[in-house]
């Protein structure tokens, strides 16, 4: 890790007690979801962090508890570095609070983590599904969500499948 | 056979203001079938009048589920999905996941790879920008013009199938460097592309640039400036031309792009023509690069010789145990992953191309996230075109340069 | 010297109704803009200078699916553009027919997932599928020519619906 990076870490290890890992030359920083949007509105504006160049989540059911971990990219335009700020949620009852008055990428990115995962954004301006039609049920990124996966028809099986295929009338 | 469903006012009561809900304004639908849209992107545009009040973008009608298809899926056969998220831009998607890949196993990549990327992504980002201001201008109603970057598009097009087999998706790339060696008459063909190629944008220029038609309608339209684009985390041309200077290529070069010598076009005024004269120079910089890859292109392997990831050549199978065992390995198996999460992005022509990938210890993917540019470029859509023209709309959505495969992935 | 000749003089043609109505239908068939995805921009390839669609009569793509007797889906349908497909289908005007191109549009392509269609004839009856990802300009103006020998072929009692 280099220097600059080093004192990042530093500063946010002492102002917010945050565990950190390391991994490839990356810095990870796992902060506790209740103080989600103090952390990133102090790298924004104390450490200089003005673009959120991704936000996305992941599901580890179910290996680890908690389930859901929420992950932000930071970027400093002036300091060239990048930092990644990452919130485990529990899976039961899936809350984070929003940082869409801090970055307003943030809006659309929190509506796909719903959409795709289930994990709802307290005090969002427009709890919509983004990507799924209005009415789908379930959240597909989910681990517990089935693929969806329809069989082939190859020339073996072409007659079977072709009776239970839902071909379009005129 | 789902059904469509209708929308009732009050789940649009909270996107549209209160005179559209009394009936003094106008709320329009520019469906997802418009020969103006670029795709398939919903608009729901407030109009009072003929200004736009507001437009609320409605997206995922091409959502195609990769980021989980490619957990389903072995690290190297899940490169064949990436092609597909920005399809005018195959090989940078490609580039963007090959090097997710090599950083999470930590993988070397030759210096005659890294070169062959670079030509070959430059070139990418030529077509992308020629399919850019073909459409463009064609909704600006230049039509010749959409002829004359199609015309460009086939050379390049032409290119890559040479070295592929491939003109669109052709996953050349692979981790580790790039699947085979160009064959000879590659460097013909891009010589003769760069011999041709800086005639043709000025002939471009010469059509639009100065014409007083498309200054009239380009001029400041959709104004972003530098506040919006960094809270909306808007990257790439967008970006520069609103005044702050962040190439990735520049701050962060990756695949050798320290030796050659390019400037970063950046403005500061954040309209339409700026994006437009942004996005013009930047083909005349990618050709550069070109050039200069092309004349230092050295000799030596195009893929990594570590075998626990690459899989070895033909000829060796038949003589070493070894090449076999990792060749039965790689493809019965796959190679591993270690546990762990990295990011990892590119400069795409739209913007930051960004890859968050997390191995658990297996063949596949645990968790790929694609952080695409046009995501957010679209974003910032309602903030561009408060204020204007229903026309000026079209010309916004052109000059934003957004791929719906981008978005919806 | 037979009849034919004769009147070949004089600028006649003397043919069947059937092969009159199917070459008129054929040969200005007007394709409605429906590109959805990569095989879109090999469409727009196959509209543009080196592989010309003009030559066939297909120089205007029409926006407005009242205008058009060509649907060529092209690109991957998924979930919620499944209805909007549908309705745009049933908007054309008959004589109407469909081109799949592209694996997506044919068979659900390389995407066996949640959100694609696997197949876009579960959504529209297809009259000819255009394989390939994405299809050359070549390959679809091949498809297109297959759809005109299918429709040469066409007679009146199969036309009228009961």
């Amino acid at each position: 890790m280099n220097t600059k990076l080093e004192k990042v870490i530093q500063a946010a290890r002492s102002e917010f007690a945050c565990a950190v890992e390391e991994f490839r030359g990356e810095a990870h920083l796992i902060v506790d979801p209740e103080r989600i949007v103090a952390v990133i509105t102090w790298l924004r504006d104390v450490q200089d962090f003005p673009l959120l160049s991704a936000m996305t989540a992941v599901d580890y059911w179910p290996k680890m508890d908690p389930r859901f971990h929420v992950i932000y990219q930071l970027t400093s335009l002036s300091k060239n570095l990048s930092v990644q700020v990452r919130a485990p949620v529990p899976g039961a009852r899936p809350v984070m609070s929003t940082v869409s008055g801090v970055f307003a990428n943030a809006n659309w990115r929190e509506r796909e983590i719903w959409d795709m995962f289930g994990i709802h954004f307290d005090g969002h301006p427009d709890p919509r599904r983004i990507l799924m039609p209005q009415d789908w049920e379930g959240h597909p990124l989910r681990k517990d969500y089935p693929l969806g996966y329809e069989e082939p028809q190859f020339t073996f099986n072409f007659e079977e499948i072709d009776l239970r295929k839902p071909y379009a009338k005129e | 056979m789902p059904q469509l469903q209708e929308v009732t006012v009050d789940e649009l009561k909270h996107l549209v203001s209160n005179r559209a809900i009394e009936g003094e304004t106008v709320l329009l639908n520019m469906g997802p079938q418009h020969p103006a849209t670029h795709g398939v992107l919903r608009l729901l545009v407030e109009l009072d009048g003929e200004t736009v009040v507001n437009c609320v973008p409605d997206i995922g009608f091409l959502h195609t589920g990769v980021e989980k298809n490619m957990e389903a899926k072995t690290y190297q056969k899940a490169e064949v999905m990436t092609d597909r998220l920005d399809y005018l831009n195959t090989v940078g998607n490609n580039l963007a996941y090959c090097m997710a890949v090599e950083k999470l196993v930590d993988l070397d990549v030759p210096p005659r790879a890294q070169a062959i990327r670079v030509i070959l992504t430059e070139l990418q980002r030529l077509a992308s920008h020629l399919v850019w201001i073909g459409t463009h201008a064609l909704d600006l109603a230049a039509m010749s013009m959409f002829m004359y970057a199609f015309r460009e598009r086939e050379i390049i097009l032409d290119i890559l199938e040479l070295v592929s087999g491939q003109r669109m998706m052709t996953t050349y790339f692979r981790p580790g460097g790039v699947w085979r060696d160009v064959p000879v008459e590659f460097e013909g063909a891009v010589r003769d592309f760069i011999k041709l190629f800086p005639k043709r944008i000025d002939e471009y220029e010469a059509l639009l640039t100065k014409n007083p038609l498309l200054m009239d309608r380009l001029l400041g339209i959709g104004v972003l400036t530098k506040e919006n684009a960094l809270s909306y985390g808007v990257t790439g041309p967008m970006l520069r031309a609103s005044g702050v200077d962040w190439d990735l290529r520049k701050v962060r070069p990756y695949m050798g792009y320290e030796q050659y010598d390019f400037e970063v076009p950046v403005r500061t005024e954040g309209d339409n023509y700026a994006r437009y004269l942004v996005r013009v120079q930047e083909m005349r910089e990618a050709l550069k690069i070109v050039e200069q890859a092309l004349d230092k292109l050295p000799m030596g392997p195009v893929r990594s010789d570590n075998r626990k990831f690459v899989p070895p050549p033909r000829s060796e199978i038949g003589t070493s145990m070894e090449a076999l065992i990792h060749h039965f390995k790689l493809w019965t198996e796959g190679f591993e992953a270690p546990r762990g999460g990295i990011y990892s992005a590119v400069e795409g022509p739209r913007g930051e191309l960004g890859v968050y990938l997390e191995g658990d210890g297996g063949p596949k993917p645990y968790r790929v996230h694609m952080r695409t540019p046009s995501f957010e470029n679209v974003s910032v859509l309602p903030v561009l075109a408060k204020g204007h023209l229903v026309a000026d709309l079209i010309a916004i959505i052109g000059s934003i340069d957004f791929v719906l495969g981008d978005i919806d992935r | 010297m037979g009849v034919e000749q004769k009147l070949g003089n004089m600028g006649i043609v003397t043919t069947t109704l059937e092969e009159v109505v199917n070459w008129s239908r054929t040969r200005a068939m007007w394709p409605m803009l429906f590109g959805l995805a990569c095989c879109a921009i090999e469409m727009m390839g196959a509209q543009a200078a080196d592989y010309d669609m003009s030559r066939f009569g297909m120089e205007l793509m029409r926006a407005s699916p009242r205008q058009a007797d060509l649907m060529i889906v092209a690109g991957r349908v998924s979930r919620k553009m499944g209805p909007v497909l549908r309705r745009l289908y049933d908007q054309m005007p008959e004589p109407k027919w469909v081109i799949s191109m592209g694996d997506c549009a044919s068979c659900g392509g390389v995407f066996n997932n949640y959100a694609i269609f696997q197949g876009v004839d579960e959504v529209v009856p297809v009259d000819v599928y255009v394989a390939g990802c994405p299809p050359r300009p070549e390959s679809l103006i091949h498809g297109v020519m297959t759809l005109y020998e299918k429709v040469k072929a066409e007679k009146f009692k199969d036309l009228s619906k009961s």
